[in-house]
């Protein structure tokens, strides 16, 4: 099963990456992730390796992660390397007037687990992407409020100054 | 495939049994107890010896699809606080549980451990030596059910290994609904003694709900005793519930089908006996300890719910 969602951030996209990238961050604005823990000795780059889990129905599924494309500030891949099978993707382009466009994708799924493993993946369906959803929503929040600190930061240091 | 009918007769004994005895008392008893000695002598055959090798992750794994769409669809499952289980290494999971022969809280658990751990942490339980003959369940072994017997448990727990255990067993299981809510381990302490030997942790897994799946009536443990199957299947009860779909269902040994009971379960911090209780802990004292606290986290769970089933 796939699923998606897209936002656009008011914010350069280096600043986008900055958040999506680290995975100190991640509790803060992914939706049901319960668990994002540093499992390898650089915490950040290709080959990266995280344990997550993420709240579906009555359990909190999800494995040991690797990232498997790091290309920033554009695109950050993970592959699961135990756990649910997974393949994750965020994707960032600019867009007009400095902005940015966010997209998270997540395919999952449970191989070899027959029709109860089809059937459980659309009945996740819903769940995972309404997790998908309000994580782009929370990451333009968090983002936005973020560079608003920022600005007035600067605009009060130059006040000063 | 032969012994397929080994469990149906038993169970269907039991049905006539029960009714033979509370209408017309003994008669009839010494045909019925040797054709219950044979039952049990092939019973016995069945039980698997513990192999902790016959636990399969490929096999949970791909079993973990259906037990989520169980365990959220139907029980709508939440197990609070897996984080309190220490990471790594043995650790004596203690849990009530409810719901007679059909045990949701075991599913729900099972399921949220496997995932939340990862299906390579070896996990096992102890299931009564008749679960896991029943023709049908030797699956079971597949999860890492292992038969309770104290070698099994301290052979788990020696590989390291999380292990789950239900000390109120079937005496527990069956309680009255009325009782529902209460942790009721009939005085068995002998798990301390395996988290003492063992060395480890004991972790408490308070579960609530699954005695709302039937209208558990009575645990029968007179009959049971009329009928020696504490003898011979080292069954305390023959309990009486209303369930469906038998309506009047009298031993549970074909199991029912269990009302969609809301079951939530918690899992409380981990307690290091000798830390708390001292190097040579008091059996007695540990075990109010453990029932205290266990008890009044059913309460607070129970003051929770707003209604029985919906939760």
């Amino acid at each position: 099963m796939r699923a998606s969602a897209r936002t656009v951030v008011s914010a350069p996209i280096e600043t986008v990456w900055s958040i999506v990238s680290d995975p100190e961050r991640a509790l803060s604005f992914m939706s049901g992730v319960t668990r994002w823990e540093v499992e390898s000795d650089e915490p950040t780059g290709l080959g990266a390796r995280y344990r997550m889990l993420l709240r579906v129905g009555s359990a909190e599924v999800g494995g040991l992660i690797e990232i498997v494309e790091w290309d920033a500030p554009r695109d950050l891949a993970w592959n699961s390397v135990t756990g649910v099978d997974q393949r994750g993707r965020w994707r960032l382009r600019p867009a007009p007037g400095g902005r940015t466009q966010a997209e998270i994708r997540l395919a999952y799924g449970v191989a070899g687990s027959g029709i109860a493993g089809w059937l459980a993946e659309r009945l996740a369906g819903p769940a995972v992407s309404g997790h998908l959803k309000t994580t782009v929503r929370q990451l333009a929040r968090l983002v936005e409020h973020e560079r608003t600190r920022d600005l007035a930061a600067q605009r009060r240091a130059a006040r000063a100054g | 495939m032969a012994d397929t009918g080994v469990a149906g007769q038993a169970a269907s004994n039991g049905h006539v049994a029960s009714d033979e005895h509370t209408s017309n008392g003994k008669a009839g008893s010494s045909l019925l107890s040797r054709a219950l000695r044979e039952v049990a002598q092939q019973a016995q055959r069945r039980i698997p010896r513990a192999d902790l090798d016959e636990r399969d992750p490929d096999f949970i794994r791909e079993r973990l699809p259906l037990m989520w769409m169980l365990a959220s669809l139907w029980y709508r499952g939440e197990v609070r606080g897996l984080g309190n289980i220490p990471d790594s290494g043995p650790v004596l999971l203690v849990g009530n549980h409810s719901g007679g022969n059909m045990t949701p809280d075991t599913l729900v658990f099972t399921l949220a451990f496997n995932t939340y751990f990862g299906v390579e942490r070896a996990f096992y339980q102890l299931a009564h030596n008749l679960v896991l003959s029943m023709p049908g369940l030797g699956s079971l072994r597949k999860f890492g059910t292992v038969a309770a017997a104290p070698s099994n448990a301290r052979k788990a727990l020696e590989s390291g290994a999380a292990l789950l255990v239900y000390p109120g067993g079937d005496y527990e299981v069956h309680r009255p609904s009325w009782e529902r809510n209460r942790v009721d381990f009939d005085g068995r302490q002998g798990f301390i003694r395996l988290a003492l030997d063992a060395d480890v942790p004991i972790v408490p897994v308070v579960s609530i709900g699954g005695q709302e799946t039937a209208l558990f009536l009575s645990r029968g443990e007179r009959l049971a005793r009329l009928l020696a199957l504490d003898r011979m299947f080292r069954l305390k009860v023959l309990p009486i519930s209303i369930a469906l779909p038998w309506g009047l269902n009298v031993g549970d040994m074909l199991g029912h089908i269990p009302l969609p009971a809301k079951i939530t379960v918690e899992t409380l911090p981990p307690i290091d006996l000798r830390a708390e209780f001292g190097p040579e802990p008091d059996l007695d004292e540990v075990y109010a300890h453990l029932m205290r606290l266990m008890q009044e986290t059913l309460d607070a769970l129970a003051a929770e719910r707003r209604l029985p089933v919906i939760g």
